[in-house]
């Protein structure tokens, strides 16, 4: 079999998984799912910049709001699909605009000019909080959540919703690892300098991955908004930009499937340990230590560099 | 001769004679059973802020509703259960308070959720709680509730919002300390409503709002904004959160030296935070309100006197094993008083289960009269049922030799004001 052919039937294998998960899943795991898969989607917008690009970006929560204030602040006028396109839109020109300055810079100074955006982009919330209702959020009313004819409130149509956007995300960012722009993505995180001297223009290139990654963050952000009926500024604070990368760093930085993992696995690890001691927060802390002590590649990276090197 | 009733035994017969004989074999498991399901526990699902911004109040709501728990138990519980707080922390985050809520009532099977403060992680967690059709009852004091944004399923009816907090104090702030006001407040939600509700009271008065000036959440100095202080400032109304709390009223200190306007101040501002602290002394004089009186008062109530013992607080509002530790007194009474709404409700309504979770809100919104009681130890309140909101006396304390004395206990009527929703329209 060859490598595309075992990667299609693993991420195949995944996303059937999942569907079939809902049938048997208690109600409480069966919401979890539904939310790790719309935050897992957000991972993956983070993953094409940090794991195939290799530029860290802190301000990625500012994509993600855009797509949940895109949405939010538009639902109630032109209508739930109309509003879920304007919020990816929304998260797509600001990821370009975004892009075409903070890419002036490099290294550390494009961390802390992603932060600065952020930052301005989490002050906008709350400076135009007569519409916004700055750092309380609004709720969206159930009214405004049904698409066509479904209700996405419902938790059977929310869970497919949510298995239809990651879907959409594992497969674009599949695909991606698998195109030339992909290879020459991963040529400019191995080494910037060989990639422009091979011509390439590189600029153009983390552009788009910009974009890219701010579009599918957006798509998150607007998703979870309707999904979950609220949109809250807290969702375009730093610790939403810091989320992504921890879940992408856990499951696996440049790995299709590390996102869902790390987001699965921080998740439960909080939850769990929270049924335990109030201390959970400890818990979660050592289980980060130990991992990046004895699993530098993330769990997924652990796995192509230990059993399947092919994994994308 | 006599005729002898006889009958031919028929299958069905039979098979009630031993369906019958079975129940009565079986008795003492179903007596057992039926025991079991009237003497489980009523779960409550406590959504506490153990940690993030809100700790320090989560801290508090915390004691308060284990004290407010003991006191309800050790007199019976409710419907002759106990009560019992599965408690999850929720970061004083909406998206881990709205994931909380799924875990009270799917896999916990709580009946009911309880004890919000922060309002997003209210605002965010409601909408699950209107889908779980978990009753929730938020100690939160946002005016969420009664503007209609939430749902049936939310309730408010253990301490009052925010708009009627900010309106009664203007009729006090007008006649006694003046009526030209500069309004000092956080550039985020909490901030727009006193400066929106605040500003038309004091219209209603025949006060004015010469200045409002926002200060930026990041804001860490503060002495940049003095200056935009109108020279015929009267009254400064000042509603700052957070830790820079103590350096805005050192550098307003600083800035205005002995010849300062009058100050009215929200006591959010100083919760957990001892009055009689290092740099606190500008304040000497100054105003607060406080929902309920941190000191106790030389007309101390019986009800607060239970309250406040049963809670471990002492007569200064800290903690009676330690001094240092203050209570956020002007707020988590909300605990203890949703608390016994809750058990009021239940009994009420007749509550043995999820089943009856709609009841329950039908109870609670048919609710009007809360006398001042060992229940209600805050004053006495009245509760809207349309709104879903609790209105109540509001208290003006002045900092008087380090500690805050009330001068003026506000009327209910005072907090009242027209109705935006009425959520009993909404099917359940």
């Amino acid at each position: 079999m060859s490598d595309l052919r075992k990667s299609l039937v693993l991420h195949g294998g995944v996303l059937v998984l999942l569907f079939g998960l809902q049938f048997v899943l208690p109600a409480y795991h069966h919401g979890v799912v539904a939310r790790v898969m719309v935050m897992a989607s957000y991972a993956i917008g983070y993953n094409v910049l940090f794991g195939y690009t290799g530029l860290l970006s802190l301000g990625h929560a500012m994509f993600f709001a855009a797509g949940m204030y895109g949405m939010g602040l538009t639902v109630g006028v032109l209508g739930t699909a109309p509003a879920l396109a304007f919020g990816v839109v929304a998260g797509a020109l600001l990821a370009a605009v975004v892009g075409a300055l903070a890419l002036r810079t490099a290294g550390v100074a494009f961390m802390i000019v992603t932060l600065m955006f952020a930052q301005a982009g989490y002050l906008t919330i709350l400076y135009f909080g007569t519409y916004t209702r700055g750092d309380e959020g609004f709720v969206i009313p159930q009214a405004q959540r049904v698409l066509g004819a479904v209700d996405l409130s419902d938790p059977a149509n929310r869970y497919f919703a949510a298995l239809a956007l990651f879907a959409l995300c594992l497969m674009v960012s599949l695909r991606l690892v698998h195109t030339s722009f992909g290879r020459v993505l991963i040529a400019i995180r191995e080494n910037e300098e060989r990639a422009r001297m091979l011509g390439y223009n590189v600029f153009a290139r983390k552009w788009a991955a910009v974009v890219i990654s701010g579009t599918l963050s957006a798509a998150a952000g607007a998703f979870y908004g309707l999904l979950f009926g609220y949109a809250g500024a807290s969702f375009a604070g730093v610790q939403y930009s810091i989320f992504p990368l921890l879940w992408v760093l856990l499951g696996g930085a440049g790995t299709v499937l590390g996102p869902l993992v790390g987001t699965l696995f921080m998740f439960y690890l909080i939850d769990l340990s929270s049924g335990v001691t109030s201390a959970y927060m400890l818990i979660a802390g050592v289980a980060l230590v130990l991992l990046t002590l004895f699993a530098q590649q993330g769990l997924m990276g652990e796995v192509r560099a230990r059993v399947w090197r092919w994994l994308p | 001769m006599t005729d002898r009733m006889t009958s031919t035994p028929t299958r069905r017969g039979a098979i009630k004679t031993l369906g019958a004989g079975a129940a009565a074999a079986s008795l003492p498991l179903w007596a057992r059973y039926a025991q079991a399901q009237t003497s489980a526990p009523v779960k409550v699902g406590f959504q506490v802020h153990s940690t993030g911004i809100g700790a320090a109040y989560g801290r508090w709501y915390d004691r308060t509703t284990q004290a407010a728990v003991a006191k309800i138990n050790a007199e019976g519980g409710i419907n002759g259960r106990m009560l019992e707080i599965v408690a999850e922390d929720d970061g004083t985050d909406p998206k881990r308070g709205a994931e909380v809520l799924e875990k009270f009532a799917n896999q916990h099977g709580c009946d009911v959720g309880f004890g919000t403060l922060f309002s997003h992680v209210v605002i965010g967690s409601a909408p699950r709680a209107g889908e779980l059709k978990l009753p929730y009852f938020v100690v939160s004091e946002g005016h969420h509730v009664a503007s209609g944004m939430l749902n049936r399923y939310t309730l408010q009816p253990g301490i009052t919002d925010v708009k009627s907090q900010v309106q009664a104090m203007a009729p006090y702030v007008a006649k006694t300390l003046g009526k030209k006001v500069t309004m000092i407040f956080p550039d985020f939600a909490f901030g727009h409503d006193h400066r929106d509700y605040f500003t038309a009271a004091m219209d209603a008065q025949g006060g004015e709002v010469l200045a409002q000036i926002a200060i930026p959440p990041t804001e860490t100095s503060f002495t940049k904004y003095f200056p935009k202080i109108p020279r015929d400032t009267e009254v400064l109304y000042h509603v700052m959160v957070g830790p820079a709390v103590l350096t805005f009223v050192k550098e307003l200190g600083e800035f205005f030296g002995p010849s300062r306007p009058e100050i009215f101040g929200f006591i959010d501002s100083l919760e957990a935070v001892d009055i009689a602290s290092p740099g606190l002394e500008f304040l000497e004089g100054t105003y607060f309100w406080e929902g309920n009186p941190r000191y106790a008062q030389a007309d101390q109530t019986e009800y607060d006197k239970a309250y406040r013992a049963a809670v471990g607080v002492d007569d200064n509002g800290a903690s009676v094993s330690d001094p240092k530790d203050i209570s956020t007194y002007a707020h988590m009474f909300g605990c203890w008083e949703t608390l016994h709404v809750i058990k009021a409700g239940m009994e009420a309504a007749g509550y043995a289960g999820p089943g009856d979770r709609a009841a329950l809100i039908e109870a609670v919104e048919a609710m009007t009269e809360m006398p001042h009681s060992f229940e209600h130890p805050q004053g006495a309140k009245v509760f809207n049922g349309k709104t879903h909101q609790v209105f109540g006396h509001q208290y003006i304390s002045r900092v008087e030799a380090g500690r805050l004395n009330v001068v003026h206990k506000t009327s209910i009527k005072d907090t009242l004001y027209s109705d935006e929703v009425d959520y009993t329209t909404q099917s359940f």
